[in-house]
């Protein structure tokens, strides 16, 4: 889950035969690069005018910014609330602890359809505990934090569980209050890992379409989606409009994943 | 047109990874059929199949059935998805498949152009009709909410919009007034679902007062028991629903049309809610829906004399349309 993360780690491939490295190019290229370097040629078929005309749309506009801004908003609200939950379940015990821990997962396993349907039917018109935010933007928000809850939990709860207790104890005998030793000492090292899982929810959060369609009631220019106005541009065989879309979509989650890769790196270096 | 020539290589990849017969199964292999159909007459189909079976010439044949959004369907199938047979909710999804050459250019030179079955646009409230609504101009009134689909993502949402737009102009209005009505109507739509079975289950959910929707979908969530009404609007657009064998198709297929149009299919497509367009069979939809009500019906021809063609660049071209423009005016005055 980690992917940002990587181990700084020289590669020595001892432990795999040598055509390890060729099977994974092979296997990325046919699964990911392929499908994604057919999309950039087909969004380039109408040139670099259509492609401009495609997102600066106005109605495109608005459904990009709605996007980027509910899904950093949910990797913020993550990055909270993940790294509270990633610590109760590491530093704290509780009957049922290993229950909470199978059920983070859960919105991975459901369908995000259904996980629409169920929001809808608790948030939605006749909502059984009286809250109705349903068709706007708060359920946007919303769903997305419903389907992008387990990323930061588990990128920071490893990090959590390996971090030296010591280090800890140690800045508490030097008289540190529990706050400044968590602020001082503890985040610090979940920094990366909590950026990572941010990172990650953020690309998630940016594609997701399934629970959205369902919860947001696509009023373009108002409630609208960047996924679901591709969907509506394929549905009216404006491919160019599509598959533009896409790219700037791709290209925004890759940027963001890339500077938390950079930031990671810059942090591990500072660090020593 | 041309437009519907262009294959989107994505969907051909994904037709090609999860098409289940591979470019063997279109071959003209007798006694198999590959239905691909857009999702309402699936119910019809359930009944339809067993009963040609029970024919001499559907003796022994096997089916393959895809159902889903019209077109989604006739997308995947340009891309390359095995048919013999086609059902699609309206002409352009066949159209494009006459310009990728899989289906001929006379599919629809029978006595019924190339219709099967028909259906109309009709008003579903709530139980009781609370708003008290009866004809399209009750849609406008203020704090009325309408519930239909997204006409960019739906097939559906396009004939909803289309009787609006005609009935306005068999009232006697200007295509000028027409087009206001439109802007009226959807500064009541308070959501826009993918498609229409998605606007029904937000209907049946609680939200909104009025759904536009397919006769033939009320007429079956109506006998399902949920908790509505149908309510026929003086005048509507009648939707004729094409059905069509590709160019590949099975002998099997090719009979399954022809059996399509018999007086025993044709009652079992009345008894599922279509109108059926072999006339003589008309009786058997009033029999199963004794309070079905019969409005003045016009035809998308009435309506724009280009047809769908037109219709499709004036109306719903996502750059530059009469509908692209009424949902901008509306996102700026309702957008935060």
């Amino acid at each position: 889950m980690t992917t940002v993360a990587l181990p700084r780690r020289r590669a020595s491939g001892a432990a795999l035969p040598s055509v390890a490295p060729g099977v994974a190019i092979t296997y990325l290229s046919v699964i990911v690069l392929l499908p994604l370097s057919a999309l950039l040629w087909e969004s380039h078929k109408g040139g670099l005018d259509a492609f401009w005309q495609a997102v600066s749309a106005p109605d495109a506009v608005a459904a990009l910014k709605l996007t980027l801004g509910a899904a950093l908003l949910v990797s913020l609200i993550n990055a909270v609330f993940g790294t509270l939950i990633a610590w109760v379940l590491v530093r704290d015990s509780f009957i049922g602890k290993g229950l909470v821990n199978s059920l983070i997962d859960l919105p991975f396993a459901l369908p995000t359809v259904v996980a629409g349907l169920t929001l809808l039917t608790l948030y939605g018109p006749n909502s059984p505990i009286g809250v109705n935010i349903t068709y706007t933007r708060k359920a946007v928000v919303l769903a997305l934090m419903f389907e992008t809850l387990p990323f930061v939990i588990r990128s920071v709860q490893p990090v959590l569980l390996e971090l030296d207790r010591e280090m800890e104890e140690a800045a508490a005998s030097l008289g540190a209050r529990g706050h400044v030793i968590f602020r001082r000492v503890v985040l610090p090292n979940l920094m990366p890992a909590i950026f990572s899982g941010m990172a990650l929810a953020f690309a998630r959060a940016v594609g997701e379409y399934g629970s959205v369609v369902l919860l947001s009631g696509n009023v373009p220019f108002s409630t609208e989606v960047a996924s679901v106005h591709i969907y509506s541009q394929i549905q009216s065989d404006y491919v160019t409009g599509a598959t533009a879309m896409s790219v700037v979509l791709l290209s925004i989650s890759l940027v963001v994943l890339l500077s938390i890769s950079a930031l990671h790196r810059w942090s591990s270096k500072h660090d020593r | 047109v041309a437009a519907g020539a262009v294959v989107l290589s994505l969907v051909a990849l994904a037709a090609a990874c999860g098409g289940s017969g591979g470019s063997t199964a279109g071959a003209a292999t007798k006694g198999k059929v590959n239905l691909v159909a857009y999702s309402t007459p699936e119910a019809s189909y359930a009944k339809l199949i067993p009963a040609f079976n029970k024919t001499p010439q559907g003796k022994g044949v096997t089916f393959t059935q895809s159902y889903g959004a019209s077109g989604d369907q006739s997308r995947a199938v340009a891309a390359g998805q095995a048919a013999d047979v086609v059902h699609f909710a309206l002409e352009p999804d066949i159209q494009r498949l006459v310009d990728a050459k899989l289906v001929s250019p006379n599919w629809n030179q029978n006595q019924y152009n190339g219709f099967v079955a028909n259906t109309m646009v009709v008003f579903v409230v709530r139980k009781g009709n609370p708003k008290h609504i009866t004809n399209w101009d009750d849609l406008t009134k203020p704090g009325v909410q309408v519930i239909t689909p997204n006409p960019f993502t739906s097939g559906g949402a396009r004939w909803n919009i289309m009787a609006a737009y005609g009935a306005e102009l068999k009232e006697g209005k200007t295509p000028a007034q027409a087009q206001q009505y439109l802007s009226d109507l959807f500064h009541n739509v308070p959501v826009q679902d993918d498609k229409a079975s998605a606007a029904l289950q937000t209907f049946t959910g609680g939200k909104g007062d009025v759904l536009l929707a397919y006769e033939q979908d009320a007429l079956l969530a109506e006998q399902s028991g949920a908790d509505i009404q149908i309510v026929y609007p003086p005048q509507t657009i009648e939707i004729q629903t094409p059905i069509a064998t590709t160019v590949k198709s099975s002998t099997a297929g090719k009979d399954f049309v022809k059996w399509m149009y018999t007086p025993q299919a044709q009652t079992i497509l009345a008894q599922t809610g279509y109108r059926p367009v072999v006339t003589s069979q008309e009786s058997a939809f009033t029999k199963a829906f004794p309070d079905a009500g019969n409005p003045t019906l016009f035809t998308i021809d009435d309506v724009d004399s280009g047809g769908w063609d037109d219709v499709m660049t004036k109306f719903f071209d996502p750059t530059n349309s009469i509908m692209q423009k009424i949902e901008s005016s509306i996102g700026v005055s309702t957008s935060s």
